[in-house]
């Protein structure tokens, strides 16, 4: 038996505007093995980027059970669901989110900052790690606006890495770049991948979802397809 | 998260954005220079006050004739006669804790010596005058209780009564002057005391036998005053009762009659000018804590601004695993690094400035250490006062929100 990182099961989330309440998520059920490259797809407004978030532990599901790494993530305390995104998840966003005039290796220690078990030397041996697995061993001094999009994406990502998280989600994460770059980007983390890192990539792009081994469809809330690319296509670095 | 990563993200924090940093810290620095500055200006005066009344006697008690009146006309207390030599007798019995005691008469005119004469005050008094007064004798002699019985026509020159009336002549001692046609021989001169408290040039004086006042210059019997010294500073107060009660016996007084005579010590003095002088510290004090207020306030107004500048900079330390009470302690860091930084800034900029303006101005300035870490302090409670409510406000952040906020 492989390995369940995600098992959710008739998740549901609510948002109350006013005396209207919106269904984002309407009992979404799904499985993510180890090592998987999973896309979410789907029209804007179907509820991916709910989903990533209640996946990402930023937010907490209205019905329905969530369990991350054998941890049932609905029952958690604010506090224990931090505990959850600093040392079990890596997040990449669609506009990066770098701190402005802070080199790229002070970006990717941030998430060791607030984890007290790594000392300030272990901190940068892995922050180096990353950055190198990114590719970035060349620009560690490098503050965001000395780089280029796709630069300060995979600085990003590094930082997605930084603290071995059992899993990497990604909110369109090449929203902001153009195809080259998106290439280079997609390449990496089929890399990070192949490495056995699991990924769960949000797009509404067909091409990208290409890129993965399985993709799951969502519509206003719901699950419409879930299937398993046969043909994923390959970018050689 | 422990306290030396969190400094360090809130350092680090700061350090990304230094001008913005060091305006949040000129409120604090504005602020504690000037309470710095003026403390040290109050207590300098303070202290110079008590120096100058402490040094114009040894447990000093002066007794005046006249009555505390509350109310009513006050008569010149110099024209009384309601001091005699007998209680100075009295005195001299029933008051066992002085060291010494003299009477005074005193009466002013021109003094004439040769060509040149000079305005000046003549005062009679006991040969323990001078020990009273902390004064000595520079050149020459103090004249004895001998001289004093016998109303002896000699004196004794203050600095700048000599300098007028000899200013060629080298040996002063032996010369004689004249004070309202009397003759006096100089037999000594005093050494110099300089001004006092009130601008008063304390060498512009010259001493007599107060028996050679009374009876050759002014013909009078009583005294208008009298002073003694208390053996220590402790038994000053107990001293002043025993006088207090010798006179009253002295005069007769009946149990329900206020006393006709006024007993004050130097300590009295001294406490008198030193609570003047407090509550201008404090006043002073008070004007520069506003002004501290003000950089506190200033501090809450930037980190608003902050907190909601850096709303993704905070979703995105959540995002990362940052919990709330993280956000919180950095924010309240930053505010405390800013707060104590601007106070350390001010107490030097406040010391450089107290010391400064003394030294141009000639003022007196003493900074205490008191008023440094009270600064200090303050700063920090001011950084965590006012940085909290805006760290709270970060902290209570909802991540998602703050990621997306623009
Ligand atoms: N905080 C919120 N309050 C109210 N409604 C919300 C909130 N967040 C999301 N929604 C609603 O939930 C639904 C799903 O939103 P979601 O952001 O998950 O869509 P998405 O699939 O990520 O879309 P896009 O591709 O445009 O990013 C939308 O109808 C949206 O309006
Ligand atoms: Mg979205």
């Amino acid at each position: 038996m492989e390995n369940k990182i995600i098992r959710i099961a008739s998740l549901e989330r609510e948002f109350s505007v006013g005396i209207e309440t919106i269904h984002a998520l309407k009992g979404v059920s799904f499985d993510v093995l180890e090592g998987e490259f999973v896309t979410i797809m789907g029209a804007s407004g179907s509820g991916k980027s709910t989903l990533l978030n209640i996946l990402g532990a930023l937010d907490r599901p209205s019905a329905g059970d969530y369990l991350l790494d054998g941890t049932n993530v609905g029952t958690l305390t604010k506090d224990q669901l931090a505990g959850i995104r600093n040392r079990k998840i890596g997040f990449v966003f669609q506009s990066f989110n770098l701190l402005a005039r802070t080199s790229a290796l002070e970006n990717v220690e941030l998430p060791l900052m607030y984890n007290a078990k790594v000392s300030p030397r272990e901190r940068r041996e892995m922050a180096c790690q990353a950055l190198e697995t990114v590719g970035l061993a060349d620009r560690m001094g490098h503050a965001p606006n000395q780089l280029s999009g796709g630069q300060q994406q995979r600085v990003a990502i590094a930082r997605a890495l930084v603290n071995d998280p059992v899993m990497v989600l990604a909110d369109e994460a090449t929203g902001n770049l153009d195809s080259k770059t998106t290439l280079d980007i997609m390449g990496l983390f089929q890399k990070l991948n192949s490495e056995g890192k699991t990924i769960v990539f949000v797009t509404h792009e067909n091409e990208i979802a290409e890129y993965s081994n399985r993709t799951i469809v969502l519509k206003d809330g719901e699950i419409v397809k879930d299937y398993t690319n046969q043909g994923r296509q390959a970018i050689l670095d | 998260m422990t306290v030396f990563n969190l400094s360090k993200i809130a350092v680090k924090a700061m350090a990304r954005n230094k001008m913005r940093t060091f305006l949040t810290m000129l409120g604090i620095i504005i602020g504690v220079t000037s309470v710095i500055t003026m403390l040290a200006i109050g207590q300098g005066s303070k202290q110079s006050i008590q120096e100058q009344i402490s040094s114009m006697g040894a447990n000093m008690i002066m007794v005046h004739p006249g009555s505390d009146m509350r109310g009513g006309v006050r008569m010149d207390p110099s024209s009384m006669k309601s001091l005699t030599l007998d209680d100075l007798s009295a005195i001299r019995r029933y008051a066992a804790q002085l060291s010494a005691l003299s009477p005074m008469v005193s009466s002013g005119g021109q003094v004439i010596a040769g060509g040149s004469n000079w305005p000046t005050t003549i005062q009679g008094v006991g040969e323990d005058f001078l020990m009273i007064r902390k004064m000595e004798v520079a050149e020459g002699v103090m004249f004895t209780d001998y001289e004093v019985k016998r109303a002896a026509k000699v004196c004794l020159l203050g600095q700048t009564v000599a300098e007028n009336l000899f200013p060629d002549v080298e040996d002063v001692v032996g010369q004689t002057v004249r004070f309202k046609n009397i003759p006096l021989k100089v037999i000594g001169v005093l050494a110099a005391k300089g001004q006092n408290t009130f601008g008063q040039d304390q060498d512009d004086v010259i001493l007599a036998p107060y028996t050679t006042i009374q009876k050759r210059i002014m013909a009078i019997t009583h005294i208008q005053s009298i002073y003694a010294s208390a053996e220590s500073e402790g038994v000053s107060e107990q001293a002043e009762k025993e006088i207090t009660m010798a006179l009253r016996a002295s005069h007769s007084l009946a149990d329900d009659e206020e006393d006709d005579f006024n007993v004050r010590s130097q300590q009295e003095l001294i406490n008198t000018f030193s609570s003047t002088s407090e509550m201008l510290t404090l006043l002073l004090g008070a004007i520069a804590g506003i002004s501290l207020l003000v950089g506190g306030i200033g501090i809450m107004n930037i980190m608003f601004v902050s907190v909601t500048e850096r709303t993704r900079e905070i979703g995105l330390r959540l995002a990362v695993g940052g919990r709330g009470r993280d956000i919180l302690s950095q924010f309240l860091m930053e505010a405390v690094i800013v707060s104590v930084g601007g106070g350390l800034f001010g107490v030097l900029l406040g010391l450089a400035l107290a010391y400064g303006m003394g030294n141009m101005l000639d003022w007196p300035v003493v900074v205490t250490n008191q008023s440094i870490v009270i600064s200090f302090v303050v700063c920090a409670v001011v950084g965590i006062f006012f940085g909290w409510y805006p760290a709270r406000k970060a902290a209570g952040l909802d991540p998602i929100e703050a990621l997306r906020y623009e």
